[in-house]
């Protein structure tokens, strides 16, 4: 187990460094889009003498590489910052600021982790059981059939399938709403109604891949001898299939799936505008619009960790449900 | 009693004004209950109550709208009516005497009073102040406590048009000494208190018990305003019975809009303007047969034809449009002409001019469109414009004031002076066409005198020349009007008269508007 524990320490390293890395990239990319923030912030109103004091009350006068150390020092130190908006806003207030960065996206981060939970709950255990049947029908009609479907589910832009599920499950069967504004205090029922949608598209888009990967899997391994002695054995095919294939393809798949759970949490930005639903992929966009680069660094820092956190714990499970790898010689 | 009472009347002494608000409106059948769910766009997570900062409508309708009250408020059909003022009266456009209503609280109990005005006005001022109604405030000179009831505000110029200034969406009413913690939480004297606010996402409002509006205003027990800022979504939520009403309506789904029976599009024309400006300082715009030959080379009709799709009106080169009070729609119109473009251009010595054009779709939908459609048609009379399409972002700080011809936006002003204060007169920072005093002495004095004049017909015949000096001489070309265009689903009743300064109503709906 020793070695498991040195794996982890040695990949934590790692995606600490990357993030320092991200960060870095994410800063520079805002800096150089046109505009910043005392420009958009006041749109048409930007007269020279505005823009200057908004940049000297948030600091945006100083060189970047200051701007990105006093950052860089405030986060390691725990501590996110507030956005511009907010400072701004407190400027204007003339007081001190009381909502920082975390504030704002920890309730929004909720909803996200809530959607990407009810669509794995939805998405996982179709992909899985779809993966399986087709792997056991293989090159059979149902096998073509859900291979065409998910391949071409994957293949269209999200917005696409998401107007698709609109029109058909809201427009012209109205059985879902179209706009997933769900807000705290809500019942559990009506969040997951209004999460419906936005959950169905992101299912339609992941679960291509993590089928694709169990039908492989499990196919790679109906040639092993030991299937085949199961099948000598006069077991029922699904029975092979899910009592023996299916324990010895399970590293690949978790690795599959966390990755798509990774990808629920980072890459529902267009979903959620589509849907109005109140995410951390909403926040993101509105705060890049606005060049707001506290949020946005957090935010993609975020990205990053649950990209990183995901992946690693993909591999220590199929390490973990691999005794060849648990028990290393 | 009410009859012969000119808009000009009201304005010099709004005594009648508190009882046209509770008598004048018209008798609907509009009842009380229900809720109002609406799905609004330009909001921002950055939101907050702090009216200094708002600027786009999902606050306005939630602040202005709904929340807070200011002390005057522009009626539907444009006149001024008094909303925490009773009443106001002045002899020479300097001393204003504001009468406030008695009896009002605000949503934490608290009384309204005297102190309330002058602490609401101080918070505009300031060196460091960003409020976008610094300029109005600074005009006081002085204002002060006079009564009970009452507060005397003295100008440092005269402004004929002060209470309509008071009625501006920044400047509202805050209960002293607690100001900050009413921005935190919304608490003004308005029909609608704040059940939950999540900046950027939602706002719920609750129907005020005992408003002194009483039954003329404010049918909903609650409102619901849903940020919605992309359009497709917007317009599906109007479509599945979602939201009640939807602003902004994209005209490429129109039809879709048409076709269904719930809902109605309801639009109307106001001072909202899409115009091109020329840097008047700049050559060879410095020379106004240049422009004039700009003015004659551009059609009209074609660009509210494709670029508005139908919906708005051609302009005339003035910003003063359909919703203000001396609007001048009898001048003739000017046409395209590229014989006469041509013929002014011969005047400023030359055969053909090239001039670079910037547009870029933040200046307004459609605007790289307009400047080729322009472009097209300029192109007939020797002009041969060159279209720059300009990056959205940082168009107004980098293009907008700083290229010598330019697209812009603008939503226009309730009153003429406000609009020509804002970007008419000499060296005002939003003056696009670097307009003023070598360009048109007559109009900068003009300006000053119409703004301190009392008597109507005198101030008409002002407004008027001054917009005839634009359509002649003036730097922006002001090719069309576009109006609000808004959707409605048929469960909610709108009076026949729906404001036309702003977006919604302008953003008034959860008071004026109710359920079938």
């Amino acid at each position: 187990m020793g070695n498991v524990l040195t794996i982890i320490l040695q990949r934590l390293a790692l995606g600490v460094l990357t993030l320092l890395i991200v960060s870095i990239v994410i800063f520079v990319a805002v800096n150089l889009l046109p505009g910043d923030f005392a420009q958009l912030i006041l749109g048409q109103g930007a007269t020279e003498e505005s823009v200057n004091s908004i940049r000297r009350d948030l600091g945006l006068d100083q060189p970047m590489v200051a701007r990105y150390l006093t950052w860089l020092g405030g986060m390691l130190t725990g501590d996110l910052g507030s956005s511009f908006a907010q400072l701004n806003f407190a400027t204007n207030m003339g007081g001190a600021n009381t909502v920082t960065v975390l504030d704002q996206i920890l309730p929004r981060l909720g909803n996200t982790m809530f959607l990407a939970g009810v669509t794995a709950v939805i998405a996982v255990p179709i992909a899985v059981t779809l993966g399986v049947l087709a792997a056991l029908y293989r090159n059979t009609i149902f096998d073509r059939v859900a291979n065409i479907a998910t391949l071409s589910s994957i293949s269209s832009p999200e917005f696409f399938m998401a107007y698709v599920l609109i029109l058909v499950l809201a427009v012209i069967n109205p059985i879902f709403p179209s706009l997933s504004n769900i807000y705290d205090g809500m019942a559990l029922s009506d969040r997951l109604e209004k999460t419906m949608l936005p959950a169905l598209t992101l299912t339609l888009v992941v679960t291509a891949h993590m089928m694709r990967m169990t039908r492989a899997s499990i196919i790679n391994l109906l040639a092993s001898p030991y299937i085949e002695m199961a099948r000598l054995k006069g077991m029922s095919p699904m029975r092979v299939i899910v009592k023996h294939a299916l324990p010895n393809a399970l590293a690949p798949i978790i690795n599959v799936v966390a990755l798509n759970l990774a990808y629920l949490i980072t890459g529902v930005v267009v979903v959620e505008v589509v849907f109005v639903y109140p995410g951390i992929g909403q926040l993101f966009v509105d705060s890049v619009k606005i060049r707001d680069i506290p949020v946005v660094q957090a935010c993609c820092l975020i990205f990053a960790a649950a990209y990183i956190l995901l992946n690693l714990t993909a591999d220590i499970m199929s390490i973990l449900s691999n005794p060849r790898l648990r028990h290393p010689k | 009693m009410l009859h012969g009472i000119s808009r000009r009347s009201l304005l010099k002494t709004g005594a009648a004004a508190g009882v046209l608000g509770l008598t004048g409106m018209p008798l609907l059948a509009q009842t009380r209950g229900g809720k109002l769910t609406a799905g609004l766009n330009g909001a921002n997570t950055s939101d907050s109550w702090d009216s200094r900062t708002h600027s786009d409508l999902f606050m306005i309708a939630s602040a202005s709208g709904s929340v807070f009250d200011s002390l005057t408020e522009v009626a539907a059909d444009g006149s001024l009516k008094g909303e925490l003022a009773e009443s106001w009266e002045t002899d020479d456009a300097i001393t204003w005497v504001f009468n406030l209503r008695q009896g009002v609280t605000f949503h934490n109990g608290k009384s309204f009073g005297p102190e309330d005005v002058l602490e609401s006005l101080q918070m505009h001022l300031g060196e460091d102040s960003k409020s976008a109604a610094k300029p109005i405030v600074e005009n006081i000179a002085k204002m002060e406590k006079t009564g009970d009831y009452q507060v005397t505000m003295t100008l440092s110029a005269a402004n004929a048009d002060f209470p309509y200034l008071m009625s501006d969406y920044h400047i509202l009413m805050f209960p002293a000494g607690q100001i900050e913690e009413a921005i935190q939480n919304g608490i003004g004297t308005g029909l609608y208190s704040v059940v939950s606010f999540d900046p950027g996402v939602r706002f719920v409002g609750k129907r005020v018990d005992d408003h002194y509006k009483g039954d003329t205003a404010g049918f909903f027990d609650e409102i619901e305003y849903i940020a919605i800022n992309d359009n497709t979504a917007r317009m599906n939520a109007l479509m599945t019975g979602q939201v009640d009403a939807i602003n902004r309506i994209d005209f490429k789904t129109e039809g879709l809009l048409n076709a269904n029976p719930q809902v109605r599009i309801q639009e109307v024309t106001g001072n909202q303007h899409y115009t091109f400006a020329m840097l008047t300082d700049n050559a060879p715009l410095n020379d106004v047969n240049v422009r004039r030959a700009l003015k004659y080379g551009i059609n009209r009709q074609e660009m509210v034809d494709k670029i508005l799709q139908g919906h708005g009106a051609v302009a005339n080169d003035t910003p003063i449009g359909p919703a203000n009070q001396y609007y001048n729609a009898e001048m003739e119109q000017l046409a395209y002409d590229p014989d006469k473009a041509a013929f002014y251009l011969k005047e400023a010595g030359l055969d053909s001019l090239n001039i670079d054009i910037s547009a870029s779709d933040a200046a307004f939908e459609g605007a790289v469109d307009a400047a080729q459609l322009y472009q097209a048609s300029a192109g007939a009379a020797g002009i041969n414009l060159n279209v720059i399409q300009e990056p959205a972002d940082g168009y107004w700080s980098n293009v907008w004031l700083k290229k010598s011809f330019s697209a812009v936006y603008w939503s226009g002003r309730a009153t003429e002076d406000w609009m020509f204060s804002s970007a008419y007169e000499t060296g005002v920072p939003w003056n696009d066409s670097q307009w003023d005093d070598k360009d048109s002495a007559r109009f900068q004095e003009l300006l000053v005198t119409a703004r301190g004049e009392l008597d109507t017909d005198a101030r008409r015949s002002q407004y008027y020349e001054m917009q005839q000096i634009l359509r002649d001489d003036g730097g922006v070309i002001v090719p069309m009007f576009a109006n609000y265009v808004q959707a409605v689903n048929n469960r909610i009743a709108t009076p026949d008269t729906v404001g036309n300064l702003w977006q919604m109503d302008n953003g008034r709906m959860a008071e004026r508007w109710s359920e079938v």
